[in-house]
């Protein structure tokens, strides 16, 4: 929670092992649910079939504006081979086991004391829905730190971004407040300050003023879960995978391949595949960095 | 060729009427709607002391009234650029006595309706980032392009023929000095001659093809601050015409009724005959079919097979919860105005001007209808959202409908309500007496 200077960037290679080391049980592979498909074995991968393509011309235009580009999320051979072709230390995600929550909302009320946010603004929301059996279930919904942003997209002032280790944040210093962000995003995590309530009062020694932490949060302006980067460059779990007593809630590194809640530890590419990992509105072409696994009977498709 | 000069004498006389008479009633007006711009200035001083949080939005139902006001006004604009930049282009003889009060509602309703998208900021006082961050991916800048560039297109629409009109006009007997003095000033020695008239005629035209497009464009990037979000509702690829055509039918309809409250306040019947302000009624009412087509084919294609999300909203829209604003814009601005225009017996002046009025305010609520039902709905699961405008928002909408009128009275308290020299060359033309 304290900000140091060093947190601010740097070199923060061994930040994330320091993180990883602190889970207790590593989780031996046999133990995850089904046998994995080997990668290798696969006759043509979709990178190779994208390169193909490209190869023949068909897809040249498509290049130029960046479309061809394999998005990390969606690369598992390459997140599992180690060969991510990124140049940074760290790529989080986030991992939801909707198995394990039962909606207590204690994710919310960990986020909101970390961020000294007033009681009716959620940057985690956690929806009660009911599954094609009819069955109900909770599912927690934070930013899914797009790869492919709306958000980022639309931002007339430039004041949200991806910073270098995928996390997308909102510099309040230069947000205009105009709330088209919000309009873009289909998750609706998006929360603008209204500053109707006031806010919890915020120590001076927890004060931020950086895009990735801003407490007090400013007027006016739109706020949204960072994926506590703050306290992921300290080597600490975000506030939410923290206060979660259900240890539904995982932190992962695409660049490591590795994932944990505190507790256990998984390596993420395997993981997500064994246990049919999906990613909510996927279909829209956003990349979402977050993973949910399913198992209740829900539709995969949502 | 005395009794020529002596009607032209008439015609610059009611071209200035509104500047000089200035009775009690007109005063009291005038105070009147002062009040109302000056009580919006004052609750829009108070939300930018206390925020955006004074308004009745929230995280569900985030864009409200104010975008309804930016798409409404600048919808205004449009229909006063379009009938003037059509009837130039189309040569209609008709559009005399029409084309300077357009050009003044286009540009009064442009300059109320671009201050809006900086009034619906959370911090206004930074919107000058929009320009130095370029983010030419993003729609709010798209719009941004495209009011100012319209604005400029709209300020020479108007100003040109206001030239020719002051070198016309400023020898007339009876002006103030100063105005005689500005008058000159601004004519840029215009004197009326071939090749004055020759170029002017020709900018005015290049301007004329020039504005349709740009308009079409405003109206379209305005659409695609809404469609190109993955909303139910908002997502269509019918939302840029749609705007289009909205605006352009409340625009029409706004030119009528500023042509006929100064038709009667100025007693310029002679100038401006019925028959403009009913082929404006026909114009209109051609504009209302088609928007009433385009209404059709939304509903028919997002209720028959929409997905779940847009059942629920068109469920709400037509059968619930939106029902009775959704029905009262169908009959007042669809059904009412066109029955109104398609017989004889109701297609007179106050008809029609009637007939405007329903459409002008009907759009309006078509367009809160457009943008807020959508964001009630949950995008992933529980409570329908809630939005009602607050007292700043109304009191702010209020004084922007209110500023119309009172821009329009202070511009032509300066420059000719009827553009003079274009009724004059017009009747030349057609080998008429003026």
């Amino acid at each position: 929670m304290t900000e140091n200077a060093q947190s601010n960037g740097g070199p923060s290679g061994h930040v994330g092992i320091g993180l990883f080391d602190r889970a207790t049980t590593v989780v031996p592979a046999q133990d995850i649910r089904c046998p994995l498909p080997d990668p290798a074995s696969r006759e043509i991968s979709r990178r190779q079939f994208l390169h193909t393509i490209g190869a023949a011309g068909a897809l040249v235009a498509l290049k130029a504006s960046g479309v061809q580009r394999i998005l990390a999320s969606e690369d598992l051979d390459a997140i599992a081979a180690g060969t991510l072709d990124i140049a940074t230390d760290h790529q989080w995600v986030m991992v939801f086991d909707l198995r394990r929550c039962d909606g207590c909302r204690d994710c919310i009320k960990g986020c909101q004391k970390e961020h000294f946010l007033p009681k009716e603004v959620e940057w985690i929301k956690v929806y009660d829905l009911v599954d094609a059996q009819g069955l109900e279930y909770s599912m927690p919904v934070l930013c899914m730190e797009c790869e492919n942003a709306p958000c980022v997209r639309v931002c007339p002032a430039r004041a949200t971004y991806y910073q270098p280790d995928g996390v997308i944040v909102v510099d309040q210093s230069i947000c205009i407040g105009c709330r088209m962000c919000m309009a873009a995003c289909p998750y609706d995590v998006r929360v603008f300050n209204w500053d109707r309530q006031p806010q919890p009062p915020v120590p001076p020694e927890h004060r931020g003023t950086r895009p990735e932490f801003t407490a007090p949060q400013r007027k006016g302006t739109v706020g949204k879960c960072a994926m506590c980067v703050h306290r992921l460059r300290l080597g600490e779990f975000p506030a939410c995978v923290e206060a979660c007593t259900m240890d539904a809630i995982y932190v992962g590194d695409l660049v490591e391949d590795v994932m944990s809640n505190g507790k256990e530890t998984f390596m993420l590419s395997q993981y997500l595949r064994a246990n049919d990992a999906f990613r909510y509105r996927a279909e829209l072409g956003t990349a979402p960095r977050v993973y949910y696994v399913a198992g209740h009977g829900q539709d995969l498709d949502f | 060729m005395v009794a020529l000069s002596d009607r032209s004498g008439e015609l610059a006389r009611a071209a200035l009427a509104p500047a000089s008479r200035s009775g009690r009633l007109s005063r009291a007006i005038v105070a009147m709607l002062g009040v109302l711009v000056l009580g919006g200035i004052a609750a829009y001083g108070y939300q930018l002391v206390n925020g955006l949080g004074v308004t009745g939005l929230n995280d569900d139902v985030f864009w409200g009234l104010y975008e309804v006001d930016i798409v409404t006004l600048i919808g205004f604009s449009y229909g006063g650029a379009l009938v003037s930049a059509i009837l130039r282009l189309t040569g209609a003889s008709w559009r005399g006595p029409i084309t300077r009060i357009a050009e003044a509602t286009a540009l009064t309703t442009l300059v109320v309706g671009a201050v809006f998208p900086i009034i619906h900021l959370g911090h206004p006082e930074r919107v000058w980032r929009v320009a130095t961050a370029l983010q030419i991916n993003s729609p709010i800048t798209w719009d941004m392009l495209a009011i100012i560039t319209y604005l400029i297109a709209t300020v020479i629409l108007f100003g040109l023929p206001v030239v020719a009109d002051m070198g016309r006009l400023r020898g007339e007997p009876g002006l103030p000095g100063w105005k005689q003095r500005l008058f000159a000033r601004g004519s840029f020695g215009w004197v009326g001659a071939e090749e004055q008239q020759r170029v002017l005629n020709r900018s005015l035209t290049a301007l004329a093809i020039v504005i349709i497009p740009l308009a079409v464009m405003v109206h379209t990037v305005l659409a695609y601050a809404f469609s190109l979000t993955s909303r139910p509702g908002w997502h269509s690829t019918i939302f840029g015409p749609y705007f289009v055509v909205a605006a352009i039918y409340s625009g029409v309809a706004v030119v009528i009724i500023v042509s006929a409250a100064y038709r009667r306040a100025y007693h310029l019947e002679r100038w401006i005959p019925e028959r403009a302000v009913i082929n404006l009624g026909y114009l209109m009412a051609a504009l209302g079919v088609l928007y009433g087509y385009l209404l059709f084919t939304e509903v028919t294609t997002e209720g028959y097979v929409g997905g779940e999300a847009s059942e629920k909203l068109l469920y709400a829209l037509l059968l619930d919860r939106w029902s009775l604003l959704f029905w009262v814009f169908v009959v007042g601005g669809l059904v009412v105005p066109l029955t109104i225009i398609a017989f004889k017996r109701t297609r007179t002046t106050t008809g029609v001007t009637v007939a405007a009025c329903l459409v002008a305010g009907a759009l309006l609520l078509k367009r809160f209808l457009m943008f807020v039902p959508p964001l009630t709905q949950p995008l992933i699961s529980g409570d329908i959202g809630a939005y009602t405008p607050s007292w700043v928002e109304l009191m702010v909408t209020v004084a922007a409908i209110a500023a119309i009128p009172l821009l329009l009275i202070a511009l032509f308290k300066v420059i000719p309500v009827l553009s003079v020299t274009e009724i004059e060359e017009i009747a030349v033309s057609r080998g008429e007496a003026i």
